[in-house]
């Protein structure tokens, strides 16, 4: 009795989401794809890769073919639908009937079965396991992107409200220039200018501070206050200042990177122990000694940590300071001209840039960090 | 480590005098400017002091002016009154709240379902992480400007932002938070054989509080900041960005730094607020320290 | 926090016989929130070159604390101290001495050779010195062969006993140990106990250790300080008549237990009244 229920599938999330996978490819088979009277049966390529879809999704609801190639399989057929799909409903845009929705959602489903089946494997090598862990995000993400696609040319959904990724995409590659002239106005100037002087002035204070206690005990709550401020607000001041090109957004960058800096360096700076400290007292260390061999590397932590939360609040910072006023270049003037011009697409070209940007900066401090912090157990992986 | 007060206080009051100080020097150029023009010679040094700290549109007002104009757009100003600063700060207010409110429920949701599901956590957990690193506040004209288009203005465009920055914070804390137990704990409900739901709410959710309160903290800040940001796209209508941003079109700076100092203090109190929440809480809990 | 300075009454000069450490009424009192705590009450010591002195006792009874002071890391409230003839904080500055303390405290951005080099660093040596004290030392506490290895890459015993290659690195003739093996399990202790027991008996170096097992300070020591708490004191010192030469095995002799024996004693007295 036993063995029979082992060997029966139980019907868990995999096997949900074949039946949804293989009851709406056959409703969407079925039914008409697009207006005024189009089945999905009229389009060949896409029939067949759906039906096979459906019959792999019969297959997993039975509990067959669970294995890394049975899941392969279906995400391969999944990512063929998908495109069928794009393309298709790109000869029909505003046209999408109840059949095509069912079809979508049938990718969608196969889609996620893919992932869920993706998330659950054992025993793979640690660079194996890696290289899924890296997928399985990116598939969701690509599979976010497809819907956002078949939707929003399915349905029609007019430019101005929402662009698809695919006019995003091409918005971009045609718009290279502009954007690398905002690119280089906001990130390679204003941004990198103030966050090195910002970072690199804060540090400095921060070691002259630490020398004095009184200073430590008044300065340190008062930069944990103002990390909460809504610093972003002295943006018109400085622009008043600074006048409308990019070094009045480095000054907002330099004030909104500051004082995290400050109070992280101060705290790393306190970190060694008492037991460190006393081993450099035996050695009759000097103050210099001390810092340069044992607190700066102990703060090291510390420091990165505000250089890292500091990178994403230059971005911010620099971009939200373009929208009171700018140079007619600049990402932050871009983004707030085009939504005023209703111009969507170059909006999210725009974003999307500035999200590369910004994760991108992330990531080489991070990567830095990896590097200068190697001994450190969050580092040591 | 006695006595913050102290220090903080003497730190306070250097800053106003620098304040002042940078305010004279500041200010002073256009002051000698208007005496040149007046044909006035040798003005004496108090009354250029004076003078500049007194300006019309100065480049820096001094704390004074600002204190002044805070006081006369409080309390000299009917509430309803769009030139009251409670009046844009009670707008932002209530948006800022909203937003907070709602992305802090929608975080806590979030960050349940990722903590319970390997996929979501797989697949979504990276987006969540690295959302953080890009400048999610460069959309916030879009979001507005999109809903304008379709009819959805006022409280609702503002309140989004402030949920969309406030939400990635609170579940990237709580997802911490309800990971938190010590497997040995978690083996000890294991022991009891607990259902999930009953190690959720008698071990993991109560772990997860003090992270709540931290990423909440975090949250209401960024909430505030969002409402702001929200403001400028509309153009100036209300709100203390919307001070902010008329403040910058006609030159107004003493405008600008009193909307300026309010948001502050505002921010100040909801983080204080939320301290105090979290205080509360955590000695019911027993878990202060 | 010249208090130690002005305490400190200068021993004639060429001295050499003299002792090592030179302990009088001396006495260490904490201000606590709790009034004061008398850490260590009317101490009087001479440890002489050569020497191996366990300070042995329950927790609370002074017994790191006087190690402290006379590394220089307390000072003492009254009574005199000398170390080498000088005050303890002319012994630091001059690196008199050199301190394990109970967790190895090595530099996890440091290799093992690294951390071994950081005193001789801060001392100012050149590169060819350090690098000849490194390898000197890293032998003597057969460590060789981990030089490019970072310390959480080896054991606790391992790290152990790079933080006494350390030590030795400064080339001290006083060394000074605080439970340096209290942490790590029976087996190893034994291990580092012999080793240990080895090197001084080579260098003759003066050595003081802490410690709170009675078969480790009998194993090791030639003077036995037993102390106990409130306020600590010393309560008894045992000269013991073990060979200088000793192997692990002599654990089981009568003369060994006679002295553990003793040491039990005293510190069942001085726990008496404590409850």
């Amino acid at each position: 009795m036993s063995s029979i229920a082992t060997s029966l599938p139980r019907f868990d999330t995999p096997a949900r989401l074949a039946i949804g996978v293989l009851v709406f490819a056959v409703l969407g088979l079925t039914g008409t794809a697009f207006q005024p009277d189009l089945g999905a049966l009229d389009l060949p390529r896409l029939s067949i890769v759906v039906t096979v879809l459906a019959i792999l999704g019969v297959r997993y609801s039975l509990g067959f073919a669970r294995h890394r190639v049975g899941d392969l399989v279906i995400g391969l057929v999944t990512l063929l639908s998908a495109w069928f799909l794009i393309e298709t409903v790109a000869n029909h845009p505003g046209l999408a009937a109840p059949g095509f929705w069912y079809l979508t959602i049938a990718t969608w489903f196969a889609s996620w079965l893919f992932v869920e089946r993706m998330a659950h494997w054992r025993g793979l090598s640690p660079s194996a396991q890696k290289l899924v862990n890296l997928a399985i995000p990116l598939i969701f993400g690509a599979t976010l992107l497809v819907l956002w696609q078949l939707v929003v040319v399915g349905a029609g959904i007019p430019q101005v409200l929402l662009p698809s990724p695919g006019a995003i995409g091409a918005r971009l590659v045609n718009s290279v220039p502009v954007l690398w002239a905002d690119f280089q106005q906001t990130f390679l100037k204003a941004v990198l200018a103030g966050y090195a002087i910002g970072c690199g002035s804060a540090f400095v204070v921060a070691i002259l501070i630490d020398r004095v206690p009184f200073l430590r005990r008044g300065l340190l709550p008062i930069g944990n206050l103002v990390s909460a401020l809504p610093i972003i607000g002295v943006a018109p001041i400085m622009v008043m200042w600074y006048g409308f090109d990019w070094p009045s957004k480095a000054a907002v960058v330099i004030i909104m990177t500051f004082f995290p800096m400050l109070v992280n360096t101060v705290a790393g700076l306190a970190a060694a122990d008492a037991m460190q400290k006393d081993l450099m007292r035996t050695y009759a260390a000097s103050y210099w000694q001390t810092l340069v061999k044992l607190r700066l590397p102990m703060a090291l932590p510390f420091i990165f940590n505000a250089l890292k939360i500091n990178s994403t609040l230059a971005m911010i910072g620099a971009i939200v300071a373009e929208f009171f006023g700018t140079p007619i270049v600049g990402m932050g003037f871009r983004i707030s001209t085009e939504v005023g011009r209703m111009n969507l697409d170059m909006v999210w070209a725009e974003i999307a840039v500035a999200a590369l940007a910004g994760s991108l900066f992330y990531a080489a401090v991070a990567l830095i960090e990896r590097i200068a912090t190697f001994w450190h157990p969050s580092q040591r992986g | 480590m006695s006595g913050t007060v102290g220090p903080v206080l003497v730190v306070l009051l250097a800053i106003v005098a620098i304040w002042y100080v940078a305010a004279v020097a500041l200010n002073a150029p256009f002051q000698r400017d208007i005496y040149a023009r007046a044909g006035q010679t040798d003005v004496p040094f108090l009354q250029l002091v004076n003078d500049t700290l007194a300006q019309e549109r100065p480049i820096l007002p001094s704390p004074a002016q600002v204190a002044v104009e805070i006081w006369d757009t409080t309390v000299n100003k009917k509430i309803t009154s769009n030139r009251s600063l409670i009046y844009h700060t009670g707008i932002t207010l209530s948006s800022t709240l909203t937003g907070f409110v709602m992305g802090t429920l929608l975080g806590i949701g979030l960050a349940v379902l990722v903590v319970h599901s390997r996929v979501l956590d797989k697949s979504l957990m990276p987006w969540v992480i690295s959302s953080q690193t890009i400048p999610i506040l460069a959309i916030a004209p879009m979001i507005i400007v999109v809903l304008n288009a379709i009819g959805i203005s006022g409280l609702i465009p503002k309140a989004m932002i402030s949920t969309y920055l406030s939400f990635f914070p609170v579940t990237v804390g709580m997802v911490k938070g309800l990971r938190s137990p010590e497997l040995i704990h978690l083996d000890l409900m294991r022991t009891y054989s607990a259902s999930r739901a009953e190690t959720f709410w008698k071990l993991r959710l109560p772990y997860a509080v003090p992270y709540l309160f931290a990423s909440m903290k975090v949250g209401i800040a960024a909430s505030l900041v969002g409402a702001i940001v929200g403001e400028l796209p509309t153009g100036a209508v209300a709100g203390l960005g919307a001070r902010l941003l008329a403040g910058s079109y006609y030159g107004q700076m003493v405008q600008i730094w009193s909307a300026l100092v309010v948001a502050s203090v505002v921010a100040g109190s909801l983080v204080a607020l939320i301290g105090l929440l979290e205080k509360a809480t955590l000695a019911k809990m027993g878990m202060n320290r | 926090m010249n208090t130690a300075a002005q305490l400190y009454t200068p021993a004639p000069h060429g001295d050499r016989a003299g002792p090592v450490i030179d302990i009088e009424k001396l006495s260490l009192t904490f201000a606590t929130n709790d009034g004061p705590v008398h850490a260590l009450s009317n101490i009087d010591l001479k440890i002489d070159e050569g020497d191996f002195v366990s300070f042995i006792g329950p927790s609370g009874c002074g017994k790191t604390t006087l190690l402290r002071v006379i590394a220089d890391l307390e000072q003492p409230t009254a009574g005199r101290i000398a170390v080498n003839g000088m005050s303890p904080e002319e012994a630091r500055l001059n690196r008199a001495y050199g301190y394990v303390f109970q967790a190895a405290a090595l530099y996890p951005w440091r290799t093992i050779a690294g951390n071994v080099a950081l005193p001789l660093e801060i001392m100012g040596l050149d590169a060819k010195e350090r690098e000849a004290r490194i390898a000197r030392n890293m032998e003597l506490v057969n460590l060789k062969g981990f030089e490019k290895k970072f310390p959480w890459q080896l054991s606790g015993g391992m790290q152990q006993r790079a933080s006494i290659a350390r030590a030795l690195a400064v080339e001290p003739k006083l060394l000074l140990m605080d439970e340096p093996f209290g942490a790590l399990d029976e087996i190893v202790r034994d291990h580092l106990n012999d080793q240990l027991h080895q090197l001084w008996a080579k260098t003759n170096k003066t050595v003081v250790f802490v410690t709170h097992s009675i078969p480790e300070a009998v194993y090791l020591s030639t003077k036995i300080v037993v102390l106990c708490p409130r306020p600590g004191r010393i309560y008894d010192i045992i000269d013991s008549d073990l060979p200088r030469q000793r192997t692990l095995d002599i654990r089981e002799t009568p003369e060994f237990l006679k002295v553990a024996h003793r040491v039990r004693e005293g510190l069942k007295a001085g726990h008496s009244y404590d409850d």
